[in-house]
């Protein structure tokens, strides 16, 4: 057993179920108890989707156990059947229903409905959401997609979007306009929008976008290996990242890499000297592993940011997180344990957090400021307006995102400058995020007990602020305030000193100059 | 005097035949009464023992509280759970142990058992046995089922509240004991008004803390608050308590016939009664009026959530004009809820259970004018042009009682009124 309060991923038969609800005439038939039906509001509520997902839930109770809940799945998936008439199935289990073991793929296989009815193996209690898009979209694939002839144009297939993607509907919008420029048409996007019937004609296309490696890869590799179609390996987010795919799929495609990049901004915002302030300011970054390799580029390359730290929760991609971590010369954090993510920032104390929707809340605790990258997202994070993530449009959005939780150039200036206003100070936030302005409480200077503090040893490895020393620490700005206190430490622990003085916090200071 | 009685309709639903139904249910377990129990209940933490879907669900559903330090979580049931039931329980043991070491305020933990946890069979009212001794005194383990296999959504806060009956310390004082988990300030509002009413003592179930635990014995006289508290009441009534049958409050005429039970109860005069009364009646009917206007002659369909759809639909159609075409409800006590079946003027479908598919085909072909459901079919319906209230959004927000009944009416009227205001506005999905 294990102590969750948050859980980055579902189960894995909400991946199934983002599958099945990003495509088109496919249903799925879920074993599950009463009450799983939950996972339906992720879809209405969270991305809005103006339909209920295609999934039908056999809904179990307890009186059901005692007679024939295998009965009751081949009832689902016969009323399933003739109401909506799909041109294909998907059958599995919940985690429930996994332990009373009525076998799904047996019961589909007897039943003879004249369309394909695709069995899901979901192991529950190893595997979580990602695996179960990944797996279900790889068993729709190998059930239904066979080789054929190429388009006689050059085409691709994006493969990846799935429902509750973290801006998955406007990056296919921008990759396809990636490829057009390239004069490369989309012969099918999938999951995303795609019907059975457009699964079957995936062989067609002469090679297969990966847009996301948690949702396609397995699938990715099978049409590799089965119908000899190459797939990319970069995802265009970020500006070089973005050339660098331009690039691959050129050579793939044995066309020219052309690019029409009119409409980015994101470089020369970047290099503008209002952005100069940017420069090293302290980020760590974690979410699923895509999004995390690439916005650690944009971070490091493209916004002059440094990189403290970095991790994913997707324990499929652990290796390459490792990877890019000793890259960035950092330690990889490979968890998914919320609490182990919230201590690691709060170790590193950055001055800004790329996450997901939960820490976007460890920011919020701990006061740091934080932009989204990856899901698990919120409502919020499926907007309105046009927000791709990828290509030169996605570029442009994430400049916009990255820059906006930061306190502006000029307001931090005069944070450094003048400490004592009495309502433009560190602790009233960025300006910029409302909420009301609290005044600065003017305490009475508490007398120094200098002497006290010195007189009582301090234990072994126990370090002592020095009054004069805290009260100088305060007027450094709040978002670099805890690194300063951290390196302080660590300085006067190398040293051998007890005690912090102010001299101490300026020596600290000098050595860790850069 | 009978003059706070309501007047019955001619004919109602008491005895309406009940449209049973068994298909694919679209409700939420029993886990989910947790989110709202935990704030309620100060010293108390929920560890559902569970699988990966549950603490999906609790964090799906709690949204933005889950921050805010939640006394709750889940207790993930792996692969080596499964196979042997010994291990298991040493799992639970440590993973307490390690929750009770960090959180010392914690007086009552409640062990939770999900779909999974029933399904392998997982002695948790064993579990709660063995880890009271352990941690006494100073930490109550219990134990209930929010599983979906067992519980509908509001039917948790049943199965919390009635695992607590039994830990009453027996009293034989003549008591009111208000049963239901309401909001602070609804608690407090009834609270008020039945003191100067001269009702005495009153006592809460859930208490905010363990310490505040209410006893129970033979005189004690029970009010619920709630209409799903169907186990709770049982457990009362084995302890010596007597249920006072009354319409749930609420509304002007639910709350005036609730408090009027008591009163009777409680040998309080008409004179008194209207005393305390008669300012917040004239109140609850004026805030009603302004939301009956857009309320009234409109039609409503309920889709089954919570089991306050009966005692709602008293209200909507008998203090703001609608009519009702179809009530469902996951489960239907007459005893609990005659009073408020008495006050339904004959007409709409009763249902209890869902299929959930024929269901959708009675609400369309009716087309009515407002529909009460979940927020899983809420956007669809609505993109069919129907006009949704979602019903969760009922048990979120304080309700009950004289002060809150124009919101309660205005909650149904908002959706109403958006509609009207957006009638222009048109653009695709
Ligand atoms: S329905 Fe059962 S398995 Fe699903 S979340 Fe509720 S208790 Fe857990
Ligand atoms: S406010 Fe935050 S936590 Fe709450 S629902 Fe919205 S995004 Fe989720």
């Amino acid at each position: 057993m294990k102590l969750t309060v948050w859980t980055y991923e579902g189960p894995p038969h909400v991946g199934a179920m983002r599958v099945a609800t990003a495509m088109k005439g496919l249903h799925y038939v879920l074993h599950a108890p009463q009450g799983d039906t939950y996972a339906d509001l992720l879809f209405t509520m969270i991305e809005r989707r103006n339909h209920r997902p295609p999934v039908s839930y056999t809904t179990f109770q307890a009186r059901d156990l005692g007679e024939d809940t295998a009965n009751l799945f081949k009832t689902a998936l016969h009323d399933a059947f003739d109401r909506f008439k799909p041109q294909a199935m998907i059958v599995g289990s919940s985690c429930t229903a996994e332990l009373i073991q009525d076998d799904p793929e047996g019961m589909a296989a007897t039943m003879d409905l004249g369309i394909p009815v695709i069995p899901l193996e979901l192991p529950s209690y190893q595997r979580k959401e990602n695996f179960g898009s990944d797996e279900t979209f790889y068993q729709i694939v190998k059930a239904i997609a066979r080789p054929m002839e190429r388009t006689a144009h050059v085409s691709a297939n994006l493969i990846g979007p799935v429902g509750l993607g973290f801006r998955h509907r406007d990056d296919i919008t921008e990759v396809t306009a990636l490829l057009e420029e390239m004069g490369i048409a989309v012969n099918v996007v999938a999951p995303m929008g795609a019907t059975p019937a457009d699964i079957a004609r995936m062989g067609a296309a002469h090679f297969n976008v990966l847009m996301y490696p948690e949702h396609a890869e397995t699938a990715a590799r099978w049409m590799e290996k089965n119908l000899g179609q190459p797939f990319t390996k970069t995802v265009p987010i970020g500006v070089g990242a973005t050339r660098d795919f331009i690039a691959e799929v050129a050579r793939i495609a044995g066309v020219e890499p052309k690019a029409d990049d009119a409409r980015l901004r994101m470089p020369w915002y970047s290099q503008s000297v209002d952005s100069t302030y940017l420069t090293g300011k302290r980020v760590f970054l974690f979410g699923d592993a895509t999004h995390v390799k690439a916005m650690a580029r944009v971070a490091r390359d493209e916004m002059g940011f440094e990189v403290v730290g970095l991790g994913c929760y997707n324990r499929e991609f652990a290796r390459d997180i490792r990877k890019l971590a000793s890259e960035f010369g950092v330690e990889a954090l490979i968890s998914d344990d919320y609490l182990e993510v919230e201590k690691a920032i709060e170790d590193l104390a950055p001055e800004m957090i790329l996450g997901t929707q939960m820490e976007r809340h460890i920011g919020k605790r701990l006061g740091i400021p934080c932009a989204v990258i990856s899901a698990p997202v919120h409502v919020q994070d499926f907007p309105a307006r046009y927000s791709p993530q990828m290509g030169w449009e996605g570029a442009n959005v994430i400049f916009d995102t990255l820059v906006h939780p930061l306190v502006m150039g000029l307001e931090e200036h005069l944070l450094h400058m003048f400490r004592e206003d009495f309502e433009f100070h560190d602790e009233a936030g960025a300006s910029h995020h409302g909420g009301a302005a609290k005044a600065r409480a003017v305490e009475a200077e508490p007398e120094t007990d200098q002497e006290a503090a010195a007189g009582a040893a301090p234990a072994e490895g126990e370090i002592v602020w020095l009054s004069a020393a805290e009260k100088e620490l305060k007027k450094i700005p709040f978002f670099v305030r805890g690194k300063a206190k951290r390196n302080t430490e660590k300085f006067a622990l190398e040293k051998g000193v007890h005690e912090i003085s102010v001299e101490t916090l300026y020596e600290a200071k000098a050595h860790y100059a850069r | 005097m009978t003059g706070f009685t309501p007047a019955p309709p001619a004919a109602g639903c008491r005895n309406a035949p009940v449209l049973k139904e068994r298909g694919q249910r679209e409700v939420f377990c029993g886990l989910t009464g947790i989110i709202w129990l935990h704030r309620k209940m100060q010293d108390a933490f929920f560890l559902v023992v569970g699988s990966r879907t549950c603490a999906h669900l609790l964090q799906s559903a709690a949204g933005v509280m889950i921050f805010a330090e939640p006394r709750f979580g889940t207790a993930i049931l792996e692969e080596k759970d499964l196979a042997g039931l010994a291990d298991a329980n040493a799992e639970l043991d440590r993973e307490v142990d390690r929750l009770l070491a960090r959180r010392p305020d914690i007086k009552q933990l409640f062990l939770v058992g999900s779909c999974p946890s029933e399904v392998i069979k997982l002695d948790l009212h064993r579990a709660a046995e063995r880890l009271t001794e352990r941690h006494a005194p100073h930490v109550r383990v219990m134990n209930y089922s929010g599983s979906g296999i067992e519980t509908t959504f509001t039917e948790g806060e049943d199965a919390c509240l009635a695992t607590m009956v039994p830990t009453l310390p027996a009293t034989d004082e003549r008591q009111l004991l208000m049963v239901g988990a309401l909001p602070d300030v609804v608690e407090d509002q009834a609270l008020s008004l039945l003191a100067e009413m001269g009702v005495a003592p009153v006592r809460c179930l859930p208490a905010h803390r363990a310490a505040e635990a209410p006893g129970v014995g033979a005189h004690t006289v029970v009010a619920l608050t709630q209409p799903f508290l169907n186990e709770t009441a049982a457990g009362l009534e084995r302890r010596g308590a007597r249920i006072l049958p009354a319409p749930f409050p609420f509304g002007e005429e639910g709350t005036t016939a609730w408090l009027w039970a008591v009163a009777q109860e409680f040998g309080v005069s008409p004179e008194t009664f209207a005393k305390v009364t008669d300012a917040p009646r004239a109140r609850a009917r004026k805030a009603i009026a302004a939301a009956a206007e857009t309320l009234g002659g409109k039609s409503i369909f309920f889709f089954p959530d919570s089991q306050l759809e009966i005692p709602l639909a008293r209200f909507l159609t008998r203090e703001c004009g609608m009519t009702a075409v179809e009530v469902g409800a996951p489960f239907i006590n007459k005893q609990i809820v005659g009073p408020d079946l008495d006050l339904l003027a004959e007409g709409p479908v009763i249902a209890e259970g869902q299929d959930v598919d024929l269901q959708l085909d009675r609400c369309r072909a009716a087309r009515p004018d407002l529909t009460v459901c979940g927020l899983g079919l809420a956007n669809p319906l609505e993109s069919e042009g129907m006009t949704t209230k979602w019903a969760i959004e009922l048990v979120f927000t304080p309700v009950h009682f004289y002060e809150q009944a124009g919101d309660l009416a205005g909650l149904f009227a908002r959706p109403l009124r958006r509609r009207a205001i957006l009638a222009g506005l048109e653009g695709a999905a």
